[in-house]
């Protein structure tokens, strides 16, 4: 994407340009040609309408299958689930749910929902809406994206294996192969109750089932589902109007949505850019309302902090985590710790992200877990993490050391070779070796080395949260068959403490995952870099939207000005 | 002259063949799996991938699979997006886009041009014809997508005149149009210009001037006809460039066109959008062609065809 980078710069060199010159002629702020702010009724009511920014969601608008932002986004403003995070702390919270109430154990819960919620279309959500949704989902004749949340990886549902059928040595799915229709571990006990069984503890659950493919589903879904994808039909704050094909998404302030808090806009364009650059431009010119990520361009030498003046922020984000992984399971060459810790104290990556990202605009990991999630400790990492010349020496003479070329890979777009460049600089600097960055051009081609376990040198590993907690940031990730854990690390310790805590709650449960932390420091098999920060802007016809702990848009908070 | 048409559609079916078959193979032989980036920083379910292979043919040898998509193709069914959508829709939501964006970088190209080419061309050597021909050089020699970016900037969230992205109407697509269109701008201004000259050297033009015929008609009947043949040519063959090069401003501008699509299939590695898209791309260009041929007639009815 050389070409995209290239143009890439022009617009943030043009765009502070014209700024020098908007500020040298006191030109007028031609504000008032955006598409927000219409206003409407002086009632109670939502008014107004607003833009934000989107990519085309790349599968049908059914919760289970929707694991990508564009779809994501939509489908979260449309669903209520039985339980929402906190906007700002990302705090679970009933929202559904009237009751949420586990056994001793945690392997039994009764879920109770409120009473008198209706889908859209006016069909009653019930208990059952829940239990088809979810039974449907995990079924492995129906191969829904999110399937594996009702597996041991999520929330680990009894009976699910009979559901998802078998798996022959491939991993692919045999048709036939599964034995019932429902997990047996889900059972509806009356209208608006029901109770869920686990196959193992997790106290987590109650976090868990806040992801988005846990939404209720209407029956007419079940009946017709190609009309449901022509017109989805959700229980959430906003419903779907239209979808101009290539063009928009557009939602409406639902009239009857019984929840709180109630929507302030009545209407929502989720405007489908296929290039960030564009949509960038846009909302420098008041002409795109909400920008919720900003282009590299635009960080670059922050031009948008000009750019946007008193209309942009930027903020750590509690779900993302990028770190550097050694392969462990087809090649011998990293197998000592020294060697590794070496690398990782040969970082400097205070002077990384200002080379990358622009000083400040990312922030250096010392733990596994970002800032903002509960069970966060700073410094997990210890001295692994920080660097230091001297230090990072001394360990590499005190191990065998890196045949020829030190590689990195990662795939070149999205920003990412620039900080590989970078860490390598650092790296050669320090140590004297040589580094390189071993680039695939997109993001595609450079995880499908990952999944076959090609790469035999240290690779990016980033790491986007399903849910708001640590478990997330640190089971599926680093247990031994976790369904992310790309470097094949692998320690008994570790996936006991994952599996202690998983049985607790509360602080019990942090102490074993900061524990575990303390196993993935001693053996630096996954070096953390840095937690990323959100930056975003909005047009001068919107107040300041919040943002949810995903970092994207909170539907909610939108409010046009008056 | 029905007999030439027919012959010209007949060699149309091995073109359209041809591209087709070369642009699935090369979408085919795309490196990486088309399904690896689309679960994040985890592998998509087994099962899923399966579906989607068997569903796409994707395991079929290159060949088969070929033919199993033509066969469909010739059914009338251009297949399924990725995420589920049909090909033959979306191919005609954007096409109408596309299409206008086109035929309005043709309009600025050939209005602008022509009559600059004409200014430059009947003044040759003053004042005039040095700007036309120092103007042109310029927008020769900048790229399209930083055009396409100084415009959007300048015009677009500097000035305000534009609106910055498509939002759907025509005014919208109407400085995409400009920018697009002006690299075969400055050429159509060029070709014209050098025709011109040279054909008011010629013999039969010394004799309309002779006759007493007054300079607009000498110029804009007698001159001009006979030197407007190398741009209509040109024109002709530009339409298919100007759909390619829509792809670079169709990302700037965020409009919803074709090349927008092809843009995002080739990422997919999506061989029917790809395919499907390209197909259609390449009938508008032999049919944009052979009107062009059927054009030459008309403007030199010297030109027959048998």
């Amino acid at each position: 994407m050389r070409g995209s980078a290239r143009r890439g710069a022009v617009v943030a060199a043009s765009v502070g340009l014209a700024l020098v010159l908007a500020a040298c002629g006191g030109d007028d702020d031609g504000g008032d040609n955006g598409s927000g702010g219409e206003g409407g009724g002086a009632g109670e009511g939502p008014t107004g309408s607003v833009s934000i920014n989107s990519t085309q969601p790349e599968n049908p608008l059914i919760p289970t299958t929707t694991n990508e932002v564009g779809g994501g986004n939509i489908v979260d403003a449309m669903w209520t689930g039985l339980v929402s995070y906190d906007s700002e702390t990302g705090e679970p919270g009933l929202a559904m749910a009237e009751s949420i109430e586990p056994n001793e154990d945690f392997t039994q819960f009764t879920i109770t929902i409120k009473d008198g919620w209706t889908f859209h279309d006016g069909s009653p959500v019930t208990a059952q809406s829940f239990v088809d949704a979810w039974n449907f989902g995990a079924a492995g004749a129906n191969a829904q994206l999110n399937q594996y949340f009702f597996g041991p990886d999520g929330a680990n549902i009894a009976g699910y294996d009979a559901v998802a059928g078998q798996t022959d040595d491939t991993g692919a799915f045999v048709p036939g192969s599964a034995t019932a229709e429902t997990m047996s571990g889900l059972e509806v006990v009356d209208e608006t109750t029901f109770t869920v069984t686990l196959g193992s503890p997790n106290s987590l659950f109650e976090t868990i089932i806040g992801y988005s493919a846990f939404y209720p589903m209407p029956e007419s879904f079940f009946t017709d589902q190609a009309a449901f994808i022509e017109h989805p039909i959700g229980n959430g704050p906003f419903e779907f109007v239209e979808e101009v094909p290539n063009t928009s998404i557009n939602l409406r302030a639902w009239e009857d949505y019984p929840g709180d808090p109630k929507p302030q806009v009545e209407n929502i364009e989720y405007r489908i850019y296929a290039d960030l650059d564009a949509a960038y431009a846009d909302v420098v010119a008041n002409q795109l309302d909400i920008l919720d990520k900003i282009p590299p361009a635009g960080l670059a030498g922050d031009v948008w902090k000009t750019d946007l003046e008193g209309r942009s922020a930027s903020e750590p984000l509690t779900t993302r985590f990028t770190s550097l992984t050694f392969p462990l399971t087809n090649t011998e060459a990293w197998a000592d710790p020294n060697l590794r810790k070496a690398i990782s104290r040969a970082i400097d990556r205070e002077a990384v992200i200002a080379a990358a990202y622009g000083p400040g605009n990312y922030v250096p990991a010392t733990s596994w877990v970002p800032p903002g999630n509960d069970g966060y400790v700073e410094g997990t990492c210890g001295e692994w993490c920080e660097f230091d010349a001297a230090a990072a020496q001394e360990l590499y003479a005190q191990s065998p050391g890196v045949q020829g070329t030190l590689l990195i890979s990662s795939n070149a777009d999205g920003g990412h070779r620039e900080w590989v460049d970078a860490a390598c600089t650092s790296i050669r600097d320090t140590l004297g070796i040589d580094c390189q960055g071993d680039f695939n051009p997109d993001f595609g081609s450079f995880r499908a080395r990952v999944n076959a376990n090609e790469i035999t040198n240290p690779f990016r590993t980033g790491w986007v949260a399903d849910y708001p907690s640590i478990q997330n940031f640190l089971a599926p990730l680093y247990t031994t068959n976790g369904s992310a854990n790309d470097g094949g690390y692998s320690n008994p310790q570790f996936d006991e403490l994952i599996q202690q805590a998983a049985g607790l709650e509360g602080q019990e449960a942090l102490d074993l995952y900061n524990q575990a932390e303390e196993l993935l420091a001693e053996d630096m098999a996954i070096i953390p870099l840095w937690y990323d920060n959100g930056q975003r802007g909005w047009s001068e016809n919107v107040n300041e939207p919040q943002f949810t702990w995903k970092g994207y848009v909170d539907p909610l908070s939108i409010s046009v000005k008056n | 002259m029905g007999r030439y048409v027919v012959q010209r559609l007949g060699q149309m079916v091995p073109v359209v063949i041809g591209t087709t078959f070369l642009i699935y193979a090369l979408v085919w032989s795309l490196p990486g799996d088309p399904f690896a980036a689309k679960c994040g920083d985890r592998p998509c379910p087994q099962n899923y991938i399966d579906r989607m292979t068997a569903e796409y043919n994707l395991d079929d040898p290159l060949p088969l699979a070929y033919l199993q998509y033509m066969g469909n193709l010739l059914t009338g069914d251009f297949g399924q997006t990725f995420s589920g959508a049909s090909i033959a829709d979306e191919l005609l939501q954007r096409y109408p886009t596309t299409l206008q964006l086109t035929v309005l970088a043709i309009l600025v190209e050939v209005v602008i041009g022509v009559a600059a080419g004409v200014l430059a061309g009947t003044r040759r050597g003053g004042f005039l014809d040095n700007l036309v021909l120092v103007s042109t050089l310029v927008v020769v020699s900048i790229p399209v997508f930083v055009l396409g970016l100084l415009a959007q900037i300048t015009f677009g969230v500097r000035l305000g005149w534009f609106p910055v992205t498509s939002d759907g109407t025509l005014f919208s697509l109407v400085l995409p149009a400009i920018v697009l269109g002006s690299l075969s701008l400055a050429f159509v201004a060029r070709l014209v210009r050098a025709n011109l000259v040279e054909n008011l050297r010629t013999d039969y033009v010394r004799t309309a001037i002779a006759k007493g015929l007054t300079r607009q008609r000498v110029i804009g009947v007698h001159t001009l006809r006979n030197s407007l043949i190398p741009v209509v040519t040109f024109v002709g063959a530009d339409f298919g460039g100007l759909l390619g090069g829509a792809v670079v401003v169709e990302g700037i501008f965020n409009i919803p066109g074709v090349g927008n699509m092809i843009f995002r299939g080739i990422n997919a590695h999506e061989g029917a959008t790809v395919t499907a898209a390209v197909t259609v791309l390449v009938l508008v260009f032999l049919i944009v062609n052979l009107l062009v041929d059927l054009l030459y007639a008309v403007i030199d009815p010297r030109i027959r065809h048998a």
